[in-house]
């Protein structure tokens, strides 16, 4: 039996076992941002401690970024206090940080993968859940608390349970119209948000070998939502023509050992795996949730399901949903109306996002009352799509185009819901008050469903507007 | 294994405080907008903040505004808590709302990371003997549990429980362990060992 990537990179970068029976595990690459490496930074003066790989750390800012106006200092004084806490520490313990005055800031988890820091085979962490996102490179990548990051800068390691691995194949043929988005928020839906607890998540088959490398972001990107704290993809030729070239890529003679590292590392044919599952994406349609959790979503032409046809266990959180959305059971999802759109985020702020949202806004215009935003993952992505004019079509269509950050995906930015305010979003989380508003309302869906919901101020199938 | 003596967690005893739900996420736990801050000092006042007041600021119904609740330490909750972001944050807000240990069906895994770092047990049983835990404590408010890690039990107005505890989890506890820096620190030679054998650290850095 031959080995999963999984095991290979765990087995690379264990340290050792430790008297707790966990593992000490070397981490390659480590990302930073304002948010959660405060205190861990904190804590390593208080216990005089260094950091002792600085040059494998990364810094970037993202969360609390006002998308609309980058003027220093920032409007919000906590805001100000948390990238001058980021620039004060960056400073002090020698990390390169992609501030707002460089070209290349952005989402963390944009920028890893765009800058060529994410690679096959590393172990990745970063104080954000969605770290898993850089498994679609082919990486062990997780997110980790801020206790974990102190550790990680004071040793370049950590001590970790090793997770099961399922592999998760997913056959068939993808329908025009249908995205990444639509595949893992199907897969969410049939094993569950806790499904993947005590899991690694290994995506494979047809559709996901087919998949470009930016698809294969989102995707791993949401591992953690169904449970699964990674969620990678074997890298293949599609991953080393993305990778070639960016600015920490290896070159040269270095590039031909990495392919060399990045083929065997990759798993065996006859790899074995703790589970393995099969799903086919031929009649997958454009999905949107409808409750308040990733789990909860239907296909575009669905009804609401009944509470009496969930299993036991789950009707209390279909109960509780129900009462937060104000939706009614057997409903058609269709025709929902939304008051605001948001393309964006580290699951979908990617320039292929942004190219097919603006398909669909291409000489259109956004429904009166309906306030859309588009924030590109990154500056790098801002820029790509500008020089393909995609920010004037969004303008022309009555968006708004923003600058790169997390914006409206979680609510530290000025960027909110209101209210009972109903969004259409190409984000990760439906939770209550995710959108900065405790009674506000998310829909979670692919940017092209988003931007077709933009249009129409309401719910509708992208395919037909295609 | 060596003992750190101060930080051992083998026996805990407070009231509990029922929780009820599944899939209570870290955004509820802490919202999103009070994480805006350097230091987790001011946390513990944030803890369920919008389930447990108003947009106005009033209480709402909610166990942690429950006077009969006042107090309690060890927090008894439903299947897997904690889903959703990685913040510290949630542990650190219940932590410093003076929550000690957590009795559930289910954790998610992050979470449950986070709290055995800062030295919170997390623990489990069936969802039978969730729900019977959590209607006694509803029962009898101010009733007293004492958790034992060491026996993997828990202990309520008489009624003996038998909990699950990750092995891991567990030793690091009784050995008062699970601040890991300086056990991990202490493997430096082995560390470097490591960096030296990863292929991707021998490359040029070329930018």
């Amino acid at each position: 039996m031959g080995e999963n990537l999984f095991n290979k990179v765990w087995e690379l970068h264990k340290v050792k076992t430790l008297p707790s029976g966990q593992d000490q595990l070397f981490i390659g690459l480590h990302l930073i941002h304002e948010v959660t490496s405060p205190q861990a930074f904190q804590m390593l003066r208080e216990r005089g401690l260094k950091v002792l790989y600085p040059e494998r750390t990364f810094a970037t800012v993202d969360h609390i970024v006002p998308t609309d106006d980058l003027g220093r200092p920032f409007k919000d004084p906590l805001a100000e206090e948390m990238i001058e806490e980021l620039e004060k520490n960056t400073a002090e313990f020698g990390i390169k940080f992609f501030n707002l005055d460089t070209e290349y800031q952005g989402i963390v988890h944009i920028i890893g993968p765009e800058l060529g820091l994410t690679q096959p085979g590393m172990t990745i962490v970063c104080g954000d859940s969605h770290t898993s996102t850089h498994g679609a490179l082919g990486a062990i990548a997780f997110g980790i608390g801020t206790s974990q990051i102190r550790d990680v800068l004071a040793t370049q390691t950590l001590s970790m349970s090793r997770p099961k691995v399922r592999r998760i194949n997913i056959t068939g043929k993808l329908q025009n119209g249908v995205y990444a988005k639509d595949i893992i928020l199907m897969i969410i839906n049939k094993l569950g948000v806790n499904g993947g607890i005590g899991y690694a998540y290994e995506y494979g088959g047809p559709v996901i070998e087919s998949l470009d490398i930016e698809g294969r972001l989102t995707v791993c990107n949401m591992s953690i939502e169904g449970g699964a704290r990674a969620g990678y993809i074997n890298p293949d030729e599609k991953t080393f023509d993305y990778i070639r070239g960016r600015m920490f890529a290896p070159r040269g003679d270095d590039f031909v050992k990495a392919l060399k590292f990045w083929r065997e590392i990759a798993s065996d044919g006859d790899a074995s795996y703790d589970d393995v599952v099969e799903m086919d994406a031929d009649n997958l349609e454009p999905m949107v949730t409808w409750g308040i959790n990733p789990g909860q979503s239907v296909p575009v032409s669905g009804k609401l399901p009944r509470i009496e046809d969930f299993p036991e266990e789950e009707r209390g959180t279909a109960e509780r949903a129900y009462r937060h959305m104000g939706f009614k059971e057997g409903e058609p999802i269709m025709g929902t109306k939304i008051d605001v759109a948001f393309i964006g985020s580290c699951t979908n702020g990617r320039l292929s996002d942004l190219r097919e949202a603006a398909k669909i806004a291409r000489g259109r215009r956004v429904a009166k009352g309906v306030k859309a935003l588009v924030v590109p993952g990154s500056k790098r992505v801002a820029r790509q799509a500008e020089e393909e004019g995609l920010d004037k079509i969004f303008r022309e269509a009555g968006f708004q185009w923003r600058n790169a950050g997390c914006s409206m995906c979680l609510a530290m930015n000025p960027d909110k819901l209101e209210g009972r305010q109903i969004s259409a979003s190409s984000s990760n989380r439906n939770f209550i008050g995710r959108q900065g508003s405790p009674t506000g309302r998310t829909l979670l869906m692919s940017p092209a469903m988003v931007a077709a919901a933009a249009i129409e101020g309401a719910v509708t199938d992208v395919r037909e507007m295609i | 294994m060596s003992v750190i003596e101060e930080n051992v967690r083998r026996v805990i005893e407070g009231r509990g405080l029922p929780l009820r739900g599944d899939d209570i996420d870290t955004d509820r736990i802490i919202p999103a907008r009070y994480l805006k801050c350097v230091t987790f000092d001011e946390l513990g006042k944030f803890a369920f903040y919008d389930e447990r007041f108003d947009e106005d600021g009033n209480a709402k119904e909610h166990p942690f505004n429950d006077r009969r609740f006042e107090g309690a330490e060890i927090l008894v909750v439903n299947r897997n808590f904690g889903c959703g972001s990685s913040r510290e944050h949630a542990p650190q807000s219940l932590m410093r709302a003076g929550i000690r240990a957590i009795v559930g069906e289910s954790f998610a895994e992050i979470f449950a990371g986070n709290c055995l770092q800062l030295g919170i047990p997390v623990v489990t049983m069936s969802h039978e003997k969730v729900s019977e835990l959590q209607g006694l404590l509803e029962e009898k408010p101010g009733t007293k549990l004492k958790l034992d890690i060491g026996e993997k039990k828990l202990e309520a107005d008489g009624k003996l429980f038998e909990v699950e505890v990750n092995d891991s989890a567990r030793k690091l506890l009784l050995s008062g362990t699970w601040d890991t820096t300086s056990l991990l620190l202490a493997n430096r030679r082995e560390i470097e060992e490591v960096a030296r054998r990863l292929p991707y650290l021998q490359w040029r850095q070329t930018a």
